[in-house]
């Protein structure tokens, strides 16, 4: 019997849109590759499961405990590792976030199996699963394939679709109150950074670079990525001159990241920040200078005075968006 | 304390990376290599220990020869010894964790630190395994290290946020960028390392658990349109965005 395991990320009550995309990934492959698809959620009070409809595994094991509102990565692991069980093979799927890499190679350890990180195509031919996964922040890619039965893969997030028409039905949930976790590596608290969305997991991304002339001009770029409902990005050069912190630099250094929609403001386009976002599906580029390397990768470009379009961008996206 | 980082050997993040001609590995020709920038912070977060709390600093590294430059810059930087697990295989990343954790259990090391990343590779792993086959706790993808009393507390950097980790020694942190500034090597340093011992110690030819079918390069993007310098251009844009490319 083969099965799949998935991973579901909860958050502030709801399953993550990732842990979805993963979800979905996993039920294309039930009946041609799969026995069964089952997920696997760790929670202080069950989540919002609603969101799963068109993609119903079958079954979800619900691991409860006060505990199991914040990460606790050992606990978390043995539980997977066990519901391995009897099964010839058992592929476990994870979204690449922050907790999904931290957990996946846990576990991958625990079951002493092959692992596959941060996968952006997944393929089945002749009954084997073919990986790709961006090597190099994504200057090369890697066909690769895991030779042990079990299996344990992360999905980069915004890549794979969620499937809306996809397996229907009940839902089935095995409830475990999981008694005396090992807190061992415990988290204590969550500190929220201000703002809004996460680079790696938002699908526009707004990314300001030394056009934008210094920090004070930033809004502009907050401005925009808040009219396109999306997030705030920035090159190296910006982070390490201090204007914006590091958790939103794009690129071999910072964060590889593949949005629907990725503007690049001021940006001249580094080869490591090319690298860091090349897989956006469109690229839009704002730059003073035409003969930017950034525009070898737009796929609509603006050859002008950053400062003095991006309001007129944001006012134009606010009237279409009425 | 005995203290290990592991340490790897990568492109520097300039290098336009070409494929070799047995279309497996990367085309070394041409191409700088560096500490991995993760490992740095690692490297730093080690020597900051040792003076914190004394103790010996190991730095280990897995590969070939060429390996050693990266160890020879962690000496300069303040590590006491280097060991470098010789070899010229291209293993998966668990057997490349299953290899450094053996050799941090014979050396008796407490904690250890990576970086939260190999820049080559992109695996994000390796530490998390390390911890998993020594039966330490491990904290990755850490902004910020505080050590008191022998217990830990790491904040770890997640979508919008840090987590605050709790835990205890022994232990693997893996850094990530802004956990601190690593030092330039001194010249005294550079001089001390020369007396500094680089140990080779060999390592068994193993079955991989990933079978690599290839390298190749992202299909070449076509430059798209310029569509003007000015707010008419940006009008053109928003429509193109909505009725085009359909994403906003």
């Amino acid at each position: 019997m083969k099965k799949a395991i998935v991973f579901l990320e909860v958050r502030e009550s709801r399953i993550k849109k990732s842990s979805l995309e993963a979800l979905s990934t996993a039920l294309t492959y039930k009946g041609n590759y799969f026995d069964e698809v089952h997920a696997a959620v760790f929670c202080d009070t069950p989540p919002d499961f609603s969101t799963l409809e068109g993609n119903i595994p079958d079954s979800i094991q619900v691991y409860k405990n006060i505990e199991f509102s914040l990460y606790t990565p050992q606990a978390f692991k043995k539980e997977l590792a066990t519901l391995k069980s009897d099964a010839v093979e058992t592929v476990y799927f994870f979204s690449n976030t922050a907790l999904g890499k931290d957990l996946a190679p846990r576990v991958a350890a625990a079951l002493n199996c092959g692992l596959a990180m941060d996968l952006t195509e997944i393929k089945l031919e002749n009954g084997n699963f073919t990986f790709t996964r961006p090597v190099f922040a994504g200057k090369a890619l890697e066909d690769m394939q895991l030779e042990t039965s079990d299996k344990v893969v992360t999905l980069r997030p915004n890549v794979f679709p969620v499937k809306t028409a996809g397996a229907s039905g009940e839902i089935k949930l095995t409830t475990t109150e999981v008694s005396n976790p090992d807190l061992s590596i415990k988290t204590s608290s969550l500190k929220k950074a201000e703002g809004m969305l996460d680079v790696s997991e938002a699908s526009i991304i707004v990314s300001g670079g030394r056009g934008l002339k210094g920090p004070e001009n930033y809004h502009l770029i907050e401005s925009l990525a808040d009219a396109l409902g999306g997030a705030v990005g920035a090159s190296r050069a910006v982070v390490d001159a201090g204007w914006r912190p590091h958790r939103e630099q794009v690129g071999q250094t910072g964060k590889t990241v593949s949005p629907s929609l990725y503007v690049a403001v001021g940006i001249s386009g580094a080869i490591q920040h090319l690298a860091g976002m090349s897989t956006s599906k469109y690229i839009v580029a704002i730059n003073k200078d035409k003969d930017a390397p950034i525009f070898q990768m737009a796929d609509y470009g603006i050859t002008g005075d950053a400062l003095e379009l991006l309001p007129i961008f944001t006012e134009e996206v606010k009237k279409i968006k009425g | 304390m005995k203290i290990a980082v592991c340490v790897n050997h990568v492109p520097d993040t300039a290098t336009k990376i070409k494929v070799g001609p047995d279309g497996k590995k990367i085309d070394t020709i041409g191409v700088t290599y560096i500490v991995n920038p993760y490992d740095e912070y690692a490297i730093e977060e080690g020597l900051k220990l040792k003076e914190k709390i004394s103790g010996t600093v190991y730095v280990i590294g897995l590969g070939g020869d060429s390996h050693k430059e990266s160890l020879k810059k962690a000496l300069a930087m303040g590590a006491d010894e280097g060991i470098l697990l010789k070899t010229d295989q291209d293993f998966d990343s668990v057997t490349v964790a299953k290899l450094l954790a053996e050799e941090i259990k014979s050396l008796g090391c407490e904690v250890v630190f990576t970086g939260k990343q190999s820049i080559d590779f992109d695996n994000s792993a390796t530490g998390q395994m390390i911890s998993e086959f020594l039966g330490f706790n491990c904290v990755s993808n850490v902004v910020s290290l505080t050590i008191e009393n022998g217990s830990l507390e790491a904040e770890r950097e997640i979508e919008g946020g840090r987590e605050v980790v709790k835990t205890t020694f022994p232990a693997v942190i893996t850094a990530q960028k802004g956990i601190n500034e690593p030092r330039y090597a001194s010249l005294k340093g550079i001089m001390a390392a020369k007396k500094k011992v680089i140990t080779e110690k060999s390592v068994a030819q193993s079955t991989s658990k990933t079978k690599s079918l290839g390298l190749r390069l992202p299909a070449p993007k076509n430059p798209g349109r310029i569509l003007g310098s000015d707010a008419e251009a940006i009008k053109e844009l928003v429509k193109l965005l909505r009725e085009e490319a359909k994403v906003i």
